[in-house]
């Protein structure tokens, strides 16, 4: 995918030459291996910082929320299916947007990288599907497919839903994947053990919200973790109040989380707090035959009423 | 809701939903009847129990 750069480059430069965009959202190299970050660039002559490689897993959908420019940006199938959301939820309009669609073939996971190699990661390169990890230590080298992120590896919405441009040709969809094998896991477990595999799962947080602060989802001005009148949930280390923040945060991206992985990308303790979220993906899917983002002509499956939604929780 | 508590190990019979308008009065009390008989079987709530924090 590091070969889309000099294209993407090339599209900023000219969507800004010819002010169809004020400025363009985009990835630069970060200041430490694996960590590219967002940029925006305004000027064409900016537009050579612009890079794309494996290491693009932040979400770009998170910074149009209420944005008033014409925006240029870049979109991964997540990200995407992201733009639809808040174009659906009024957070932006589809006009002022110029689309870059970029065929995604999933972004490696930093944590598995750091895991398997030992010492200082001092450069990470690609070519192809092989990468090239270079340490203190030595090189080594990873087939992509190991090192993936695990969200990338079961995602069935590898190219951009809508786009104005695109970067480069489709990529094939991935098919024979089970993208809620260990949502289904856990649900087969009996009540106590799920209590505790969450008790577990949970201990590490340190209420930092950079899960919330990642994810396009969360763009309420005030979120229900900081208001204080009402305290709708403690705000200490309690693993109660730790379990409702999860909870709740999930839940407010019920029928909307396309699963893009930024939330645990951006935590720190590197827990997988995908679990909760997936499992409401999940349910969205079998109970309404909903996925979000996929269209800006349907409202979302909690958005609606069908005379053939399901009540039996209704006593 | 009940299956986003649920999956995280709240017990099945713990949280319950209903619809009942203000003139179906036998209808309130049967489900209220029908809920407490079923929370009463799992006992107390062990989870969702804050401790009060330990002041030396």
């Amino acid at each position: 995918m590091s070969t889309y750069t000099e294209k993407m480059k090339e599209t900023a430069r000219r969507l800004l030459q010819e002010c169809r965009v004020e400025m363009v959202i985009g990835f630069r190299r970060g200041s430490q291996p694996m960590m590219n970050e967002p940029c925006v660039v305004r000027k064409p002559e900016d537009a050579d910082e612009l890079v794309w490689d494996s290491n693009c897993g932040i979400n770009l959908a998170n910074y149009l929320t209420d944005r008033k420019e014409k925006i240029g940006i870049f979109a991964k199938g997540c990200d995407s299916r992201n733009i639809v959301t808040h174009v659906l939820e009024n957070k932006i309009q589809r006009e002022q947007l110029v689309v870059i669609g970029v065929p995604c073939l999933g972004m490696i996971d930093k944590r598995k990288i750091a895991a398997a190699t030992e010492g200082e990661i001092l450069a990470v390169t690609e070519s192809g599907d092989q990468i090239t990890v270079k340490t203190a230590h030595g090189a080594q080298n990873f087939a992509k497919a190991e090192v993936l992120q695990q969200n990338c590896s079961v995602c069935t919405h590898r190219n951009p839903v809508i786009h104005d441009e695109m970067i480069a040709e489709p990529v094939a969809e991935q098919t024979d994947v089970n993208p809620y094998a260990d949502v289904a896991d856990i649900e087969s477990m009996p009540a106590e053990e799920r209590w505790a595999y969450f008790e577990d799962l949970l201990a590490p947080c340190i209420r930092c919200y950079a899960c919330r602060n990642a994810c396009p989802l969360c763009y309420c001005p005030t979120c229900f973790v900081d208001e204080s009148k009402p305290q709708w949930v403690g705000k200490g280390q309690d693993p109660l109040d730790v379990r409702t923040f999860h909870f709740l945060r999930a839940f407010h991206c019920a029928g909307r989380c396309t699963d893009c992985g930024a939330c645990e990308r951006a935590c720190p303790v590197g827990i997988n707090m995908r679990l909760l979220t997936r499992k409401l993906n999940k349910d969205c899917v079998d109970l309404y035959g909903w996925e979000a983002g996929l269209a800006t002509d349907t409202r979302p499956a909690l958005d609606i009423y069908q005379a053939n939604d399901p009540e039996n929780f209704i006593k | 809701m009940k299956n986003l508590l649920e999956h995280m190990g709240v017990e099945p019979d713990r949280i319950h939903f209903s619809w009942i308008s203000s003139a179906e009065s036998t209808k309130f009390v049967e489900v209220v009847n029908k809920i407490t008989a079923k929370v009463k079987a799992l006992g107390p709530n062990q989870r969702f129990v804050k401790q009060a924090a330990k002041v030396a």
